[in-house]
């Protein structure tokens, strides 16, 4: 069980690494094995940066923007590189697996 | 099955026809899970919790679960951002949403108030009589308040003078009411139950509203804290550095004040240790525990206060087949009652409940954070955030070291995001 579940999540960071490198924003080839994990780690952004990264408001939205962006400022926020009021201590949260899997779940959405 | 529901995805997507989906044109093939009626997902309580697992419920199964949102209240008015109704920088009306916005989803709407359920049955009740069938039943009722330790305010007269206003709605407006009549040089006292209790920083904020407000209009009155507490609870440094610089002579805060009563006529508070202290605008947060419909039918064992769940459903370990998110839980250590964390509580059993009633398998590795912020006065904010993880070998959630903190200091640039988080929030549950 316990192993089963990593390698679904090691196929979807596969699969999640292919389709940035390439900045393929068109469907996939194939399904990521777990779509479901990115899908609910990014609903975490949600509180702040709106509904599948759809902001309202004045923080920005995630939605549509190049998953190696999002990946690198994450980076940065996490390395103390960017200026941040929060996103420093937030993303120090999560792997690097977990960002890549987010950041391309949000690169997907609709801008 | 996968690959079915993922281009059905894709398809919306590609077509741009998102708002289709609350047309029920894609009712036909989303009707059926396996060959059967829709599964039936009841959720109570369109509030932080509540709402946001029925809109995601409905978004995440793309209408192939039926979700009916049962809620008393004719709109929402958020508890975050109420205190600067009660300091006067903000109106009712900026913190208020209609409901409405989760028709697009196809979330079912029931205004009434639910009073129990038949677990074998799987029925929720309501006062009118009616009977709602459920495959899973969502409760995200909030906090109720143990009036049973306060026999002084057992009355809805005592009620309405001392007042609690940590149920945001027309007490927040009263207990500004009661500010605006007070006369300068006047004393409000805000006492603090013990924690675990709704919102741990808000007292501290609101305290703050008022003193703010004192600033601008009454200058010789005072603010006093009577907190049960050992200590501030939350954001301590941030809080005593407002209360010794910008409010230092307005603001004097007092830790260890048990209370055994409240006299709602004279307006003071029986402590259990030393002198009664009388105030002139008395706000007692009486002790709390889950809400009503968890707390009075077998939900909450956990002290006979708050309800034990599983952390990767958020399925009651006391009543299969119910759900309980938000102020509700006997939170795991370092987690918050707070509006964020029910709103992320309401993401991870959405996706439980979907994959349950789909028969996918339940993410094994679910993740909450939470943020408070807290208005300093009318611009300047502070924060505390932190990142959680689901621990498999001690069956909780733990914080992941090194993530999450405190600001700096109470800044401006913070209240722009601190309105801005309210509104995507906002948004999140209920646009
Ligand atoms: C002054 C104050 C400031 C706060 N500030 C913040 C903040 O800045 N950030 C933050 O994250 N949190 C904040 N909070 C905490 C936040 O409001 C709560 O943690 C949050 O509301 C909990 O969500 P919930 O879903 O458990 O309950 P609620 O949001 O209270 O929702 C419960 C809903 O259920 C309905 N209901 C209950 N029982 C029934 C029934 N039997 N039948 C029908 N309907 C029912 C209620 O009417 C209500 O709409 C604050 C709270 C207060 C009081
Ligand atoms: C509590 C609110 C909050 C949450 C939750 C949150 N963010 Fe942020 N985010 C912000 C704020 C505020 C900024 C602006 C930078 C700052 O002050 O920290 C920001 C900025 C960003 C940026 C830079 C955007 C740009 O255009 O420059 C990225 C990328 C980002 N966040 C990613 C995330 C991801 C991924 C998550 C979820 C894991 C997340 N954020 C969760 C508040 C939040």
């Amino acid at each position: 069980m316990k192993s089963l579940h990593s390698f679904a999540r090691t196929a979807a960071f596969a699969a999640t690494f292919a389709a940035a490198s390439a900045f393929a924003q068109t469907a996939p080839a194939s399904a990521p094995v777990d779509k479901h994990l990115a899908r609910n780690l990014a609903a975490q952004c949600a509180n702040c940066h709106g509904t599948n990264g759809k902001s309202v408001a004045e923080v920005p939205s995630l939605a549509g923007v190049p998953a190696n962006v999002t990946i690198q400022k994450m980076k940065d926020y996490r390395d103390g590189k960017l200026p941040a009021t929060i996103m420093h201590q937030l993303a120090k949260g999560y792997t690097d697996e977990q960002v890549a899997l987010i950041a391309d779940y949000l690169s997907k959405q609709p801008k | 099955m996968q690959n079915t529901s993922l281009n059905r995805r894709n398809f919306v997507k590609a077509a741009g026809a998102v708002s289709l989906v609350g047309t029920g044109i894609f009712a036909s093939g989303c009707a059926t899970v396996g060959g059967v009626a829709k599964p039936k997902v009841v959720v109570v309580g369109a509030g932080f919790g509540g709402a946001t697992a029925a809109k995601y419920i409905a978004m995440w199964s793309e209408q192939g679960i039926d979700v009916t949102l049962v809620e008393r209240g004719d709109n929402f008015v958020s508890c975050p951002m109420s205190n600067l109704v009660v300091g006067g920088s903000s109106n009712l009306g900026n913190i208020s949403v209609a409901y409405g916005g989760l028709d697009k989803y196809g979330v079912r709407r029931v205004k009434g108030e639910a009073t129990g359920f038949d677990a074998t049955a799987k029925t929720l009740s309501l006062a009118d009589g009616t009977k709602l069938p459920y495959d899973r039943l969502i409760l995200s009722p909030g906090i109720d308040f143990m009036y049973e330790t306060l026999p002084g305010l057992a009355t809805g007269e005592a009620k309405n003078r001392v007042l609690a206003a940590w149920k945001a709605g027309p007490e927040t407006v009263a207990l500004r009411n009661q500010l605006t009549a007070m006369k300068d040089g006047g004393v409000y006292a805000i006492h603090i139950p013990k924690a675990p209790y709704r919102c741990p920083p808000g007292p501290y904020e609101r305290a703050c509203q008022v003193a703010w407000y004192f600033q601008q209009a009454k200058p010789k009155s005072k603010v006093l804290i009577l907190d049960a507490n050992e200590d501030v609870v939350s954001k301590k440094g941030l809080f005593m550095k407002a209360w010794n610089g910008q409010y230092k002579g307005l603001i004097e805060y007092r830790n260890n004040q048990e209370i055994q009563d409240v006299d709602a006529r004279t307006l003071s508070l029986k402590m259990s240790f030393g002198e009664d202290v009388k105030a002139d605008v008395l706000n007692v947060l009486p002790p709390m525990r889950a809400g009503n419909i968890a707390a009075m039918n077998g939900l909450n064992n956990s002290n006979r206060r708050w309800c034990q769940v599983d952390w990767l459903t958020y399925e009651s370990t006391a009543v299969p087949g119910v759900h309980i998110l938000g102020d509700s839980l006997q939170i795991a250590p370092a987690m918050p009652k707070s509006g964020h964390m029910a709103n992320q509580h309401g993401k991870v059993c959405a996706a439980a409940v979907v994959a349950l009633l789909t028969g996918e398998t339940v993410n094994q590795t679910p993740m909450v954070a939470n943020t408070c912020y807290s208005f300093i006065d009318d611009k300047n904010v502070v924060h505390v955030a932190s990142v959680h993880r689901y621990d498999a070998a001690q069956k909780t959630m733990v914080t992941v070291q090194g993530a999450g903190g405190l600001s700096a200091d109470a800044n401006a640039l913070e209240g722009v995001y601190a309105n801005s988080w309210a509104k995507n929030i906002w948004a999140d549950m209920l646009a």
